[in-house]
């Protein structure tokens, strides 16, 4: 490739990398305080939708330990 | 100045600019915030079904939208799918490669999907009149090795590769509709947004990226990592997503906020995570290691709720089903176990 085509390479790649930045700078953002607390807001309203967290009763366990049949 | 001296400079400024605008949302973090939250507890699972059947290690697995059916991917140049309930194996399909790295099952259960280092995308149909399992699609493009892929729906598919880039399909006619070109490293994992609209992926490049699926622009990139992330998982809500790498830690960045909020690590942990899952309510976090185990975390906290032990290899792959209800762990082992 001629020095000529390489530099041109580079100053494409330079100018890609300054557009995406600008995208990336442009963005809204919010506080962290904001972030964590609708974090735990969520997780603390689905909490008893969550079977690994509430725990399983074996009842309603589909993985229920299978017990050996016994043939009478 | 040259033009490229103007645009390196130029490129320093944004970086500066995002890096400070960053830092003046950083009001707090998510510990200060849930100080005076009860911690989870010590959370105990056990294995209730060990599923037994592959000859080699296990590469990939997810759970079919019923929360009952799973597939998982072998060196053994295997997919099995399988009944996680009675342990049987409905379908045992051979691969034209047995490189595989990964597999997807469709949300309407009629597919599934793998690939590794053939570079290929392979498409499977479930429900064929004949009732028997074939190749409906190869999906070729990407000049590197097939690292991960998801199904949107049976006509669409997301994946990611070692050519550093990921792409959206068109399966019926087998081309790529979307690039994403950004990353500077193998892409690792990806991850749907629940809203179907974005999804995040993980690279070698340490870094990890926010993509619109439709017109294919990155919107945000997040750095923090010092090795390569090897597993991303959407937060429930889509507002954040985890990380896992081979720098031994797990990593919650908030999309909103855009940052890290925390980190999940132990000085007795030193190897690399290679797949992560969040419960129903994303409460935990789980994490498979080099190391055999599973780490459960509590994702608010930081702190390590639990251990699950069992394996006698690499944990490879994880998922917990759609109903919350299990952890399936897939290993080098060669079985897949089902915890509760």
């Amino acid at each position: 490739m001629s020095s000529k085509m390489q530099s041109s390479n580079n100053i494409a790649q330079a100018r890609r990398t300054v557009q995406q930045l600008r995208v990336e700078a442009n963005i809204e953002r919010i506080k962290v305080s904001k972030a964590s607390a609708d974090l735990m807001n969520y997780c603390s309203e689905h909490a008893k939708y969550d079977p690994l967290l509430m725990g399983i009763p074996a009842s309603e366990n589909p993985f229920k330990d299978r017990k050996p049949c016994t043939i009478l | 100045m040259s033009e490229l001296e103007q645009l390196r400079q130029e490129a320093e400024q944004l970086r500066n600019q995002i890096r400070d605008a960053r830092k003046a949302c950083n009001d707090s973090s998510l510990s200060q915030i849930t100080a005076g939250l009860d911690s989870v507890g010590r959370i105990q699972m056990r294995t209730r079904r060990t599923l037994r059947g592959h000859l080699a290690k296990i590469y990939a697995m997810q759970w079919a939208t019923d929360s009952r059916l799973l597939v998982s991917a072998s060196q053994d140049g295997k997919l099995i799918i399988w009944d996680s309930y009675s342990t049987n194996k409905i379908h045992a399909i051979p691969l034209r490669s047995s490189w595989v790295m990964t597999c997807a099952y469709a949300p309407s259960g009629s597919y599934a999907a793998c690939g590794g280092l053939d570079n290929i995308c392979s498409i499977y149909s479930l429900k064929t009149r004949e009732g028997n399992v074939r190749v409906t699609r190869e999906l070729s493009g990407h000049t590197g090795y097939l690292s991960c892929c998801r199904f949107l729906d049976d006509s669409q598919i997301v994946t990611s590769s070692g050519d550093t880039t990921c792409a959206l399909w068109d399966i019926e006619t087998g081309q790529q509709t979307t690039t994403f070109t950004g990353h500077t490293g193998d892409v690792m994992s990806l991850s749907l947004s629940p809203d179907s609209r974005t999804f995040v992926s993980g690279a070698c490049d340490a870094s990890s990226k926010l993509w619109d699926i439709r017109d294919g622009m990155c919107r945000q990139s997040f750095t923090g990592h010092v090795s390569d992330i090897n597993a991303v998982i959407f937060f429930p809500n889509g507002n954040a997503f985890t990380t896992g790498s081979d720098d031994a830690t797990c990593r919650l960045f908030d999309l909103r906020a855009d940052q890290e909020l925390m980190m999940y690590s132990h000085d007795n942990i030193n190897c690399g995570i290679t797949s992560v899952a969040f419960s129903k309510s994303g409460r935990l976090l789980l994490a498979g290691y080099d190391d055999f185990n599973c780490n459960v975390w509590d994702t608010l906290k930081g702190e390590r709720a639990g251990v699950l032990a069992g394996h006698d290899n690499r944990v490879s792959c994880l998922g917990i089903s759609s109903d919350g209800m299990a952890l399936a762990t897939g290993s080098w082992d060669s079985f897949l176990r089902i915890w509760n």
